[in-house]
């Protein structure tokens, strides 16, 4: 079953998997710095070393992917959709709470989010929608189809209450239906019916909020209203990424994340720890890398040989840029504090598998973009 | 069409890249150096060390306080990670529900520490730190805190430190204070406390979020309080208390010379230690309404009729304005009559012909009724407001209200009762019976006034210190007969305050007694005895101690209360005693 031939190897994306591999490092790097123990003295967590473990099983996962054809995805697409949408409901029903959030799902000693996989099946799944409805009949993405991957998920989400990935979907619905093309007349008529629907719906998002998620918009809108309270996470984030100036404090010699002001360090704010210690100058540079990433992911759906692989490609760059954009931008305090983990670079073992999946899965179409002709 | 789209998704992706990388600008290069700044200031703490409080002593250098360290814990939280308010509640020994409710107190923000339970004891610590590690985030502080070496003893005067009160942290004065700061509260605690206090000292430390101390990074040591060396003598206090035993009532002692407290001993007392630990709600509760009243300040605040106490006031009007030969003899028959009624002796029968002298020795009624007779009240009044009866002494206690006392004169019961003064009510106040009302410290400012030969001192509290004394001319003959009748009050035969008479000095002295009303009636029990009064100096040539004591419910002056003051005298004298045997064998030392 596995054909592992030449041209796999010839044609296998490097760049890709190079860059990936690289944010993987550097997060390890970063998550190292920002959990040790405050002037080296203690006991060091061993969030690193997790993490080192995690690459390194990711690592295989991706080259398994890597070595299926990803038509393969599309076969098994609906299976993988309602897999997903199954794994939500029950992880409403059954899940671990943590963070007033209810995402966590327990099997034996492994827990994970299963909305960190419902995602890529999200794209799967609509990217082979997409595929499927051609492209004449795209003004007639029926209700049907908007209920089923749009309303039904998003309920599922909002439920849990899972923001992030809310916010990713929607927005990777928008990017795949825009690109398929959609008539002006359809865009109008959407455009026009979420602006009267905004004010309504607006009430309903802000009722719907619980406390800590009202707070977070709070605060994004005015850090200094109570800088020991809501407010803090931004303050802090600031402080630590300006406090780097140009060239950075160092590695290892942050102060921000080891003498605890600033929460989540390894997590969410795991930029901040890393522009502290590298300053602008190392900022630049990381996000340049990224830069190469979604550009050559881009380039990927260009050059791939089928609409599936481009719908694909292009969802799971999209993915990767809405949680770039949403990470980086609350750290810089110019978005609201959604936790929302930097791709590939915050500690997170479930997060670092589905992103090598995900980075699996376009490496795969393009090195698969030759093969016209397969069976 | 779609790749066309794809190629402008990529400059918006560029687009959007710049824009975070000019945000990144803007934090790191336009506002670096702000932003190093905050993060300094949030490594950093200052921290206040308390600063050791000054020391009280007595006049002999007796210390009566001891600083002890003070132990509370506190607790920051990040708010984010749940803590376990049931076994946190079992470490400090308070209810979850004491715990719940100052955890979620509103006016908590995130990092800035909760205190939990203050005045520790070492096994409450010693539980704590064991635990520690398993609540992030809490702490045990170390304040100064004080011990009372005398529990309840002088615990009037020296007073007791406390939390700040709500009503204290609005007063402009306090307020720069934290809302859980000790501070002096009562007696010269309170009143001196900016001294005591001293200057706490600083450490620059650098913290973690939970303001958990990493290392020192500067010091500045804390400046002790000034220590304060007070007038009293603990050892009058000791034998005062012991001597009242369970009675109710009041000793002040003051030095004639120079108007320093000796000694104020307020009963039943308080014990000031139970406060700076801290006190309990249910302490609190039955302090204040516990029907013997312990934090009623006797000595200044208790103002009856000084009986014949006031005789001597009366005596000193006559001699002085020369109503009276002192050899005449005026004939008690037990009463005399006025109108309808009869203004009886205490002696039933009476005292036959009695002079100046015997009449002070034996208290007798009817011959003082005689002088109010021919003095009036209006002079009787001139003289014991020259005395400084009737008008607060001036002492400065905190937070008791002196009281005035009050003699009346004829403008006063005309305004206050809108009556005549009648003789009836002059012959009554010649005995201190009536309108008038003296307190405790009066009567022992009056008594150090007239064995000092008239000069009037406030009252005070620091060992050294008096005021500039107003003078009452008075002639020697005046004082030298009152004294020699005061001295036969205790030591003659016949002298109604035989109970003080001490074998260490010779004590001159009176007894009064203030009614009870009701007990005419015939009403029995304790409740209904008199007052008793006794004030007196000693040694009667060359005074060095004058006091009054103020017995509630004590009965007759002379049997209750003259031996305290015997005691309290004695004890004045042994510790002088022992005082100069000390200074000698220092001297011989050296």
């Amino acid at each position: 079953m596995l054909k592992i031939d030449r041209r796999l190897i010839k044609n296998f994306d490097w760049i890709t998997f190079l860059i990936v591999i690289s944010l993987a490092i550097i997060g390890i790097m970063t998550i190292y710095s920002a959990t040790r123990p405050p002037l080296g003295v203690g006991e060091h967590p061993d969030f690193y070393f997790k993490q080192v473990l995690w690459l390194l099983i990711s690592t295989g996962v991706l080259f398994v992917i890597v070595s299926f054809d990803y038509i393969w995805l599309y076969r098994i697409s609906y299976l993988l959709y309602g897999l997903g949408l199954l794994l939500l409901l029950i992880v409403i029903f059954g899940g671990r709470t943590s963070m007033g959030a209810q995402r966590w799902l327990s099997i034996g000693p492994i827990s994970f989010q299963p909305s960190e996989f419902f995602r890529i099946f999200f794209i799967i799944v609509f990217s082979s929608y997409l595929t499927d409805i051609g492209r004449n009949s795209i003004d007639k993405i029926s209700m049907k189809s908007l209920f089923m991957f749009g309303i039904l998920p998003l309920i599922l989400l909002i439920k849990q209450p899972d923001l992030g990935t809310a916010i990713l979907l929607m927005s990777l619905f928008v990017v795949l239906s825009l690109s398929k093309g959609i008539s002006k007349k359809i865009i109008t008529v959407i455009v026009i019916i979420g602006l009267i629907s905004i004010p309504f719906l607006g009430h309903i998002f802000w009722e719907g909020l619980k406390d800590y998620q009202k707070n977070r918009l709070v605060a994004f809108i005015d850090p200094d209203i109570d800088p020991a309270g809501i407010g803090y996470h931004i303050n802090q984030s600031k402080i630590s990424i300006g406090s780097g100036g140009f060239f950075g404090k160092g590695y290892l010699k942050g102060t921000q994340g080891p003498l605890r002001f600033l929460p989540e360090k390894h997590t969410d704010f795991i930029f901040s720890v890393f522009a502290e210690e590298w300053g602008f100058a190392g900022s630049i540079m990381l996000l340049s890398i990224y830069l190469m990433l979604f550009l050559r992911g881009l380039d990927t759906a260009m050059r791939a040989k089928d609409e599936f692989g481009r719908l694909t490609a292009l969802g799971i760059t999209a993915m990767f840029f809405v949680y770039f954009c949403a990470n980086i931008g609350m750290t810089l305090g110019i978005m609201p504090v959604v936790g929302v983990p930097l791709p590939f670079v915050s500690y997170g073992g479930t997060a670092l598998l589905s992103n090598f999946i995900a980075a699996g899965i376009l490496i795969n179409i393009r090195t698969r973009r030759f093969e016209l002709f397969y069976p | 069409m779609i790749l066309k789209r794809i190629q402008l998704g990529s400059y918006i992706i560029i687009g959007i890249l710049l824009i975070l990388c000019f945000r990144l600008w803007q934090l790191q290069i336009l506002d670096g150096d702000k932003y190093k700044r905050l993060s300094e200031d949030n490594r950093l703490r200052i921290l206040k060390t308390p600063a050791p409080r000054g020391i009280i002593y007595d006049r002999n250098g007796t210390p009566l306080v001891k600083n002890i360290p003070f132990f509370s814990v506190s607790i920051t939280t990040d708010n984010f990670s749940g803590i376990d308010t049931d076994s946190l509640a079992a470490v400090l020994g308070l209810t979850p529900k004491e715990v719940e409710e100052k955890l979620t107190k509103k006016d908590n923000s995130p990092f800035v520490p909760v205190k939990l339970k203050q005045g520790l004891s070492f096994g409450e610590i010693a539980r704590i730190e064991a635990r520690r590690s398993d609540f992030p985030g809490l702490f045990v502080e170390t304040e100064v805190g004080r011990e009372y070496l005398f529990g309840k003893v002088g615990a009037h005067i020296i007073g007791y430190l406390g939390k700040i009160t709500t009503s204290q942290l609005n007063n402009p004065d306090l307020r720069h204070f934290p809302s859980d700061a000790l501070i002096g509260q009562w007696g010269v605690e309170a009143l001196f406390d900016n001294q005591l206090r001293g200057i706490p000292g600083e450490r620059i430390i650098e913290v973690d979020a939970l303001g958990r101390e990493l290392r020192m990074i500067q010091e500045r040591p804390p400046v002790k309080g000034t220590d304060i060396n007070l007038s009293i003598d603990i050892q009058i206090q000791k034998a005062v208390e012991d001597a009242f035993g369970e009675k109710a009532g009041a000793l002040v002692a003051l030095k004639p010379d120079s108007g320093e407290i000796l000694a104020l001993e307020s009963l039943p007392s308080f014990d000031p230690n139970i406060f700076s630990m801290g006190i309990a709600y249910n302490d609190w509760k039955s302090l204040m309404e516990d029907k013997k009243k312990p934090m009623l300040n006797r000595a200044v605040q208790s103002q009856y009729p000084p009986g014949s106490t006031f005789k001597i006031i009366t005596a000193i009007a006559a001699l002085e304005e020369g109503i009276i030969d002192p050899d005449t003899k005026i004939n008690c028959t037990g009463g005399i009559n006025y109108g309808r009624w009869t203004f009886g002796c205490w002696k039933k029968g009476g005292h036959g012909p009695v002079d100046f002298h015997r009449a002070i020795v034996e208290s007798c009624d009817v011959y003082f009724y005689e002088l109010g007779r021919r003095l009036g009240i209006d002079k009787i009044h001139k003289y014991a407001t020259a005395f400084g009866l009737g008008r607060e002494t001036g002492i400065e206690l905190i937070p008791v209200k002196e009281k005035s006392g009050l003699i009346p004169n004829t403008e006063w019961k005309k305004e206050k009762k809108r009556l005549p003064w009648y003789l009836g009510d002059t012959f009554i106040s010649a005995i201190g019976q009536g309108y008038i009302t003296t307190t405790p410290i009066q009567m022992a400012a009056m008594m150090a006034t007239f064995a000092n030969g008239g000069n009037v001192y406030k009252p005070s509290l620091i060992k050294g210190s008096y005021q500039p004394a107003r003078t009452i001319n008075l002639k020697p003959e005046t004082i030298r007969m009152i004294k020699e009748a005061l001295s036969g009050v205790v030591n003659e035969s016949n002298g109604t305050a035989q109970g003080a008479r001490s074998s260490l000095a010779v004590i001159g002295g009176k007894t009064g007694t203030a009614q009870v009303v009701g007990k005419k009636k015939g009403l029995a029990g304790e409740r209904f005895m008199d007052h008793a009064w006794f004030v007196a100096f000693a040694p009667v040539d060359d005074p060095e101690i004058a006091l009054s004591v103020f017995v509630e419910h004590g009965g007759g002056g002379g049997a209750v209360a003259a031996p305290i003051a015997k005691r309290a005298i004695e004890a004045y004298l042994k510790s002088q005693a022992l005082r100069a045997r000390n200074q000698e064998s220092q001297n011989a030392e050296n």
